[in-house]
Parts: C-alpha cells; sequence; structure tokens
C-alpha cells in the first residue's frame, strides 16, 4: 500500500534506482524519449522514443537475499515499432516518433500495448519463448528434411528448454484515419475498443477491425479560417466504457457520453474555469492550453496540467477545478522570453500515482515534482547525473525567485531549458517512478528500510 | 536565453500597456507564423495558438486606434487582391492538389475509411475572399497594409525578413490560417514553376504564368 503522505516529506525521501540510455553529450535526437508507461500490474515499463523504437524493461523478480532492496527493471525487448514514411500526396514526411503507448491488460501469458506516431496506431503482441520441439521424426535437428525411407523408428518431438526469446510482432495497424496529427490514445475498459484522438477528430476502433473507425468527435469548422482551437489530449473513463472526456488548446474540458449520440459533438460536461482578469495578458490563453489529461484511478477526478499549473477536477463540478497547484509560477513573469524561444509550447505530461493521493508533473532543468493532495505539501526532485549513485537519496530543490539566493538554491536565469521533463510514469501500487529526461530514463524509488 | 531578442520589453505577465511592446509581440508573432509555414506540415496546434494571439493584439490595437486604417482602395486594388488569392492556391499546389472537396469530412460521415490518405488540410483556399476592400473586425486584411503599420513603427526585424519579397504575395489572413506552404519563395525561387504547372484553379494566374513565361525566357537564355 501506498503511504502517500509519507512519500513526499523528507521523512521518507525518493532515492534513485537506476538510469538507462547514453551519458555522452552527442546523443543522437533519435533517442530522445517522447513517452514512457507501466504496464498494469507494473512488472514492465515501456518507452518510446523519436527513432520509433520501443524499448521494454521488465522487473526482475525479487530475490528473498536482497529483501529490502526491490527488483530492478532490465531490457526485456525492443523493437523497431514505427518507420519514417513518405505521404507523397502531401510531399512530406511523416515522423516516426512514438507519441504514446498504452498497454493492454494482460488476458494470456503474452503482452499486448498500442504504440502510435502521427498517423498510424499499431498494436503489438510481446510473447516470450523459452522451449523449443525437439526430435522430429521428418526432419533432423538443423530442419534438413529426412528421407522417410530411412526412418526405422518413431518418436513423440517432445519441448526442450531454450534460451528465453522474446518477441514482438505486429499484430494489427490502424492506418489511414487520421488527417491530423495523432497525440492521444485510450483503451476502453471494455478492452474491445480505444480511441485515438488527433487535432481535429477522435475515431473509435475495435481492436479486431482494422479497416473501419467510427469517428466519435469532429470539431473541425466547415470553414478552417474560423479554426480557432484544437484538440489537445483525450482519455476513456477508468471504468464507464461509455465515457471519455478531451481537452483543448483553449483551456477547456469535455466529458462526452457516447449512448447520447453516435456523434459527440455536444458533450454532456463542459469544465471551464472563469479566467481571472486580473492576470490576463497575451499569453493567457497559450498558457491556458491543456497539455495532457487524465483521469484519476478512482474515476471521479480528472487531472489537467497547462503551461504553469496542474488543476484537479471533480467530475461533478464543471465551473471550477477543486484543486490547483503551481508547478513553476517564476516563469509568468518570463513568459514572453518563453514565446520567444517557443518553450512556452512545451507539452507536459502529468501522472497520478496509485492511491490517487499523490500527483506528478515535469518542469524544466531536469526537475519535476509532486504534489501531495491531502498534506498539500510539493516538492521538486532533479533527474540528473551528478544524483546517481545506488540507494542515493534525492535532495529536494528550490528554485530562488528573487532576492538572496540561499546556497543550494538555484536562480531562475540559471535553469537549462532546453532539459526538460516531459513524460514522468508511476508504478500503478508502488512507490516507483520513471521518468524521461531527453534520452536517458531515470528510476525512482522511495526509501524503504 | 533570456537576453536574446527582447530585453525588458516583456518583462511581465501583464498585457504590454506600452504600443512598442504590442508591436514587437506582433511583429515576433508574425514571425513565427511565417516560420511555421516553410514547414512542410506545421503543428496545427502552435499555429492555432499563434493565430489567435496575433488577432487578439490586432484587436486591442484596433480598439486602441493604433492599427492604421487600410489605405484607400485604388482602381487596381481589388482584383490584384484576387491574383493574391489564387496566387497562393497555384503556390500551395505543390503540397497537394489545388482546394478540393476535403474527403477527410465525407470520412467522418461513412463508416469505411478511405484507402488513400485525404490532404490534410485544404491548401490555400479556406480563405475565401471577401469582396474587395471587405475586411474582417476591422483590421486590414493585406499583410503589405500590416507591413506599412511597421514602417510607421519604425524598422522591424520583419521588414528586413521580408525585404526582398514582394508582399503582395501574401495575405494575412493565410497567414494566420497557416494553411498556406512554402509562402516564403518569392517570384525567383523555383517553386513558383511547379505551382505554374499545376491546374489552375481560377483565372487570376493567367497574369503570372505571362511573368513567369518572360522569367523562363530569361532562364533559358543563360
Amino acid at each position: 500500500m501506498i503511504t502517500g503522505l509519507g512519500a513526499l516529506t523528507q521523512d521518507t525521501p525518493w532515492c534513485f534506482s537506476q538510469v538507462k540510455g547514453t551519458v555522452e553529450i552527442g546523443a543522437t535526437e533519435a533517442d530522445i524519449i517522447s513517452t514512457v508507461e507501466f504496464n498494469h500490474t507494473g512488472e514492465l515499463l515501456a518507452t518510446g522514443d523519436k527513432g520509433g523504437r520501443v524499448v521494454i524493461f521488465q522487473r526482475e523478480q525479487e530475490s528473498k537475499n536482497q529483501v529490502h532492496r526491490r527488483g530492478e527493471y532490465n531490457v526485456y525487448s525492443t523493437f523497431q515499432s514505427h518507420e519514417p514514411e513518405f505521404d507523397y500526396l502531401k510531399s512530406l514526411e511523416i515522423e516516426e516518433k512514438i507519441n504514446k503507448i498504452r498497454w493492454l491488460p494482460q488476458q494470456n501469458a503474452a503482452y499486448f500495448l498500442l504504440s502510435t506516431n502521427d498517423k498510424t496506431v499499431k498494436l503489438w503482441k510481446v510473447s516470450e519463448r523459452d522451449k523449443r520441439p525437439e526430435g522430429y521424426n521428418l526432419k533432423d535437428e538443423e530442419g534438413r528434411l529426412r528421407d522417410p525411407a530411412t526412418i526405422t523408428t518413431l518418436r513423440v518431438p517432445v519441448l526442450r528448454p531454450m534460451d528465453l526469446m522474446v518477441e514482438a510482432t505486429p499484430r494489427r495497424v490502424f492506418a489511414n484515419a487520421h488527417t491530423y496529427h495523432i497525440n492521444s490514445i485510450s483503451v476502453n475498459s471494455d478492452y474491445e475498443t480505444y480511441m485515438s484522438a488527433d487535432d481535429l477528430r477522435i475515431n473509435l476502433w475495435n481492436f479486431e477491425i482494422t479497416n473501419q473507425s467510427f469517428n466519435i468527435v469532429d470539431i473541425k469548422p466547415a470553414n478552417m479560417e474560423e479554426l480557432t482551437e484544437v484538440i489537445t489530449a483525450a482519455e476513456f473513463h477508468p471504468h464507464h466504457c461509455n465515457t471519455f472526456v478531451y481537452s483543448s488548446s483553449k483551456g477547456t474540458i469535455r466529458l462526452c457520453d457516447m449512448r447520447a449520440s453516435a456523434l459527440c459533438d455536444r458533450h454532456t460536461k463542459f469544465f471551464e474555469e472563469p479566467e481571472d482578469p486580473s492576470n490576463r495578458s497575451f499569453f493567457s490563453e497559450i498558457i491556458s492550453s491543456i497539455s495532457d489529461v487524465k483521469f484519476s484511478h478512482s474515476g471521479r477526478y480528472i487531472m489537467t496540467r497547462d503551461y504553469l499549473t496542474v488543476k484537479v477536477w471533480d467530475l461533478n463540478m464543471e465551473n471550477r477545478p477543486i484543486e490547483t497547484y503551481q508547478v513553476h509560477d517564476y516563469l509568468r513573469s518570463k513568459l514572453c522570453s518563453l514565446y520567444e524561444n517557443d518553450c512556452i509550447f512545451d507539452k507536459f505530461e502529468c501522472v497520478w500515482n496509485g492511491s490517487d493521493s499523490v500527483i506528478m508533473t515535469g518542469s524544466y532543468n531536469n526537475f519535476f515534482r509532486m504534489f501531495d493532495r491531502n498534506t498539500k505539501r510539493d516538492v521538486t526532485l532533479e533527474a540528473s547525473r551528478e544524483n546517481s549513485k545506488p540507494r542515493a537519496i534525492l535532495k529536494p530543490r528550490k528554485v530562488c525567485v528573487g532576492g538572496k539566493r540561499r546556497k543550494d538554491e538555484i536562480s531562475v536565469d540559471s535553469l537549462d531549458f532546453s532539459k526538460k521533463i516531459l513524460h514522468t510514469a508511476w508504478h500503478p501500487s508502488e512507490n516507483i517512478i520513471a521518468v524521461a529526461a531527453t534520452n536517458n530514463l531515470y528510476i525512482f524509488q522511495d526509501k524503504v528500510n | 536565453m533570456f537576453a536574446r531578442g527582447l530585453k525588458r520589453k516583456c518583462s511581465e505577465e501583464e498585457a504590454p500597456a506600452d504600443p512598442l511592446q504590442r508591436q514587437s509581440l506582433l511583429d515576433m508573432s508574425l514571425v513565427k507564423l511565417q516560420l511555421c509555414h516553410m514547414l512542410a506540415e506545421p503543428n496545427l496546434c502552435r499555429s492555432v495558438l499563434i493565430a489567435n494571439t496575433v488577432r487578439q493584439i490586432q484587436e486591442e490595437m484596433t480598439q486602441d486606434g493604433s492599427w492604421c486604417l487600410p489605405r484607400p482602395q485604388t482602381p487596381g486594388r481589388a482584383p490584384r487582391d484576387r491574383l493574391v488569392s489564387t496566387e497562393i492556391l497555384c503556390r500551395s499546389a505543390r503540397a497537394g492538389p489545388p482546394p478540393a472537396p476535403d474527403p477527410a469530412d465525407l470520412a467522418s460521415a461513412l463508416q469505411t475509411v478511405p484507402a488513400a490518405q485525404a490532404p490534410g488540410v485544404v491548401p490555400g483556399g479556406p480563405w475565401d475572399r471577401a469582396g474587395p476592400g471587405e475586411s474582417r473586425g476591422g483590421f486590414p486584411r493585406s499583410l503589405d497594409q500590416v507591413f506599412e503599420t511597421l514602417e510607421n513603427h519604425g524598422p522591424g526585424a520583419v521588414e528586413e525578413l521580408f525585404s526582398d519579397v514582394d508582399a503582395s504575395y501574401y495575405d494575412l489572413d493565410a497567414v494566420l490560417t497557416g494553411m498556406v506552404g512554402g509562402a516564403k519563395s518569392g517570384p525567383e525561387g523555383l517553386e513558383s514553376f511547379a505551382s505554374a504547372a499545376a491546374p489552375p484553379p481560377g483565372t487570376g494566374c493567367k497574369a503570372d504564368l505571362g511573368e513567369l513565361d518572360h522569367v523562363v525566357e530569361i532562364l533559358v537564355e543563360t
């Protein structure tokens, strides 16, 4: 069980566990991690990168000798999910970057996941083979056919152990359904359908059918010059297979019920916080654009991330969030510069812990933040190689806003804006987190006595 | 990072009351939109957000009265506006077929996904040409009028960027949609040949073809 309270205070700190990825500064752009996701048991951890590769890590079984140390994650499977494509009609290249990975719940020995780039979603099956048949009658050990006339006895082939082989095979390819760039995929709780969302449309798929999809949301205006708002993220309710939400670039969230009509252009609920007139500026809309939306595990709340804050909404209250957490409010006075260097368009994700008591999101300078919803305490931690000694306790970081800078603080102007943590993941039931820092994946655990 | 560019002009989040701050923000936004369009497939979310910001600034400038009124329409102006729009259609033809009924619209009504990829963004065309001189929301439609405004406020980086490009090729609306591809190429660019080769959707291209013939002549001779 998670003690959300303890996890955040200095009393029960977070420790470095592992880091994956290259150390060299000249790592290629293809290695930049673009998505991170634990599976439903937390046994597997998948990452996707800009080069279209998926790497799956598996947690090793905890040994009786080292009960104080939780299992480490080691590479389980690596495969090329998407390749760069060329769209001849529009004369442009389709990026192979993996935008999202979502796991299906495990129903047999194999693992299934969805991975998507800008245009195409694929269902991958990852399965193990640790035995192979030996003792065929008609083939010899090298596979060459034997002359039946030479066979005098019959034997039953047996399965013998072999070195574990993990194979990833593409089982379905869902293509040609998105005109715009896919930003989200979400598996439905019925485990039979899933949705994919692009800037203007959301499509519903059945896992078994690849040549058809149902369009359930379409916000493309008849006249494109009237376009002022796009879809930024979408997710199914964790328990109600008819309900989903999608967020927009204007900071709104719409909850839709697929039972109401086939095309869910009219929302069931509309979540929007009234604008604070005193804080209004030319950047207000851009910073209100929601970059990620996530249902809580309970299904009672949704969490949204915009440029400066994380907000928690109660599904029963549409007119304002129930909680707002400042991620890096010290950037508010720097918005013009952040607009100039395009950082203001960075899309940060956010995650819940298993008990919905703590939320986490990334920031700049390889900082990431956690907020305890019960104690209202928060902490800033850093993913860096310097703090990467085994089981080293992470020291909370602090950004100095002005005036005198204390010894361990860092001033706003010294922050490295090229080091951004956009993607993080939290183990479904334990205090283990995965943090993607450019091309490195950090795994942290809370300290176990 | 912060020292580059604007210095202290936008140090606060509040709406810059200073028209100079506002102007430089507008300039920066327009440059961003232009750079967007140089990409084959602009990020739609980003384009929309920047375009909305530009609209917001312009609305405020209009309310302030600091936006320059469009200069009186000369007799030749209206047809030239029409020429601009169809020219852009021709130019953007290289990014895809000229505006056709968007198959994606059909796809959303049907349940069967079309086999071929639908042209994502209807190139060029979506911005209807309103009648000559008609503007939306009270602010000027063509970018050359914007440039005049910039001139009045003093030279900016935007002007230098576009100094070698005929401003009449642009239309503010087209810029704001982010739908036009390759807008940067001037008349000397080879892209204009490619676009001329595409079936012109309107008669406005004929005048341009004459000009292109002339340029081809020059090239062939050299």
